[in-house]
């Protein structure tokens, strides 16, 4: 899923100050699993928003909705009632949310209420990883099912490098070394000598960011 | 043992402040009391095993919460005693009543603005020197 986290509340005042009426739109989808963006945070957020206002003596309205996704645009759609009645919607959705929001209400500011950080999961109750960074062409068939993109700091492909101490990575002494974890998980496959003796050939970065903004068609799926 | 709290404290029963959500505290400042505390079992005597570790967690966020909007986090609060400590329950109305009042009226209610400084201001609104802030 997608990993984010609330902005601090003096930046979101900051950004709501020329307004006194918005609307909170939350989301259901990756933001609400990982408790910064779901209906409970719209409550929470919207409780706050309103309690630093009153207390300047500045009421804001505060309409709060949870959209089922804001990366789809019929879950947009269903804000079309509401937004011209305010003057601004925050979205706690990722940047995705907000750009959905920004592209199909032209007249209402859309906001972002978090900031987003990652792809990846969760590691306990409260603590989520980076997994992926949507390369655009996956090798964790030849990595052991781990990302050396991801949890190599340096993305290598043929690592580790000489940061590597003691299986943790010389950036930061909490960070375990990627290919650390690789070379360990193919030595108990048994397949250190047929996937890690094989040097990986340089990465075409087209299939990641390097190629500009990424577009996926299904022809078969298209109206 | 007929035992006199303030009247201005009123309860709320829960089956457990492990119900407690860190949004029940904002709604009751939002809805304009003074000051909010949970009374939880003590620490390790849950009947729901974190129940009340939960709680304190969740008073934690919303001390956060307040400190970033400017309203004293002084203004919540968690307490633990067993349901067999009636002096002290009388004791901890008492004394969050007495914390309250210092704090006088919620600036919700009087509008009156931030009533604690911005991190690295002093009380008057001046910003600190950047020395002692990279001192401290």
């Amino acid at each position: 899923m997608i990993i984010g986290h609330r902005k601090p509340l003096e930046e979101i005042l900051k950004m709501l100050e020329p307004f006194d009426k918005i609307i909170l739109a939350g989301c259901k989808g990756c933001v609400a699993v990982c408790n910064a963006g779901g209906e409970k945070e719209v409550g929470i957020l919207a409780s706050a928003i309103r309690l630093a206002r009153k207390k300047d003596g500045k009421d804001i309205e505060v309409k709060e909705i949870t959209l089922e996704r804001q990366c789809d645009p019929e879950y947009i759609d269903q804000l079309q009632n509401v937004a011209g009645d305010h003057q601004a919607v925050l979205s706690i959705a990722c940047g995705v949310g907000v750009q959905y929001l920004a592209e199909r209400y032209k007249s209402t500011p859309a906001l972002p209420g978090l900031n987003t950080d990652f792809m990846g999961g969760s590691r306990e109750q409260g603590v989520w990883v980076e997994r992926c960074q949507g390369c655009g062409n996956c090798v964790l068939h030849l990595t052991g099912g781990i990302c050396p993109i991801t949890r190599c700091s340096k993305s290598l492909l043929n690592g580790p490098c000489g940061g590597s101490s003691k299986g943790k990575c010389e950036i930061n002494p909490d960070v375990e070394c990627g290919w650390q974890l690789i070379i360990d998980r193919l030595k108990s496959l048994g397949l250190l000598e047929a996937l890690y003796e094989q040097i990986m050939p340089y990465k075409d970065w087209l299939t990641s960011r390097d190629g500009g903004p990424r577009t996926i068609t299904r022809e078969d799926m298209r109206e | 043992m007929r035992m006199e709290y303030p009247s201005n404290v009123k309860i709320i029963r829960v089956p457990c402040t492990g119900k407690v959500d860190a949004l029940y505290l904002l709604k009751a400042l939002e809805s304009g009391l003074d000051g909010v505390y949970v009374a939880g079992c003590k620490e390790g005597d849950c009947h729901y095993l974190k129940g009340n570790i939960r709680a304190r967690k969740r008073v934690g966020y919303v001390k956060q919460i307040l400190q970033d909007i400017g309203i004293s986090p002084e203004r919540v609060a968690m307490y633990n005693l067993s349901a067999a400590e009636g002096p002290r329950f009388v004791e901890i109305a008492r004394e969050f009543t007495e914390k309250i009042r210092s704090l006088g009226p919620s600036p919700i209610r009087t509008g009156k603005g931030r009533e604690i400084p911005r991190p690295g201001e002093t009380a008057a609104g001046e910003k600190k020197p950047e020395g002692e802030h990279q001192a401290a």
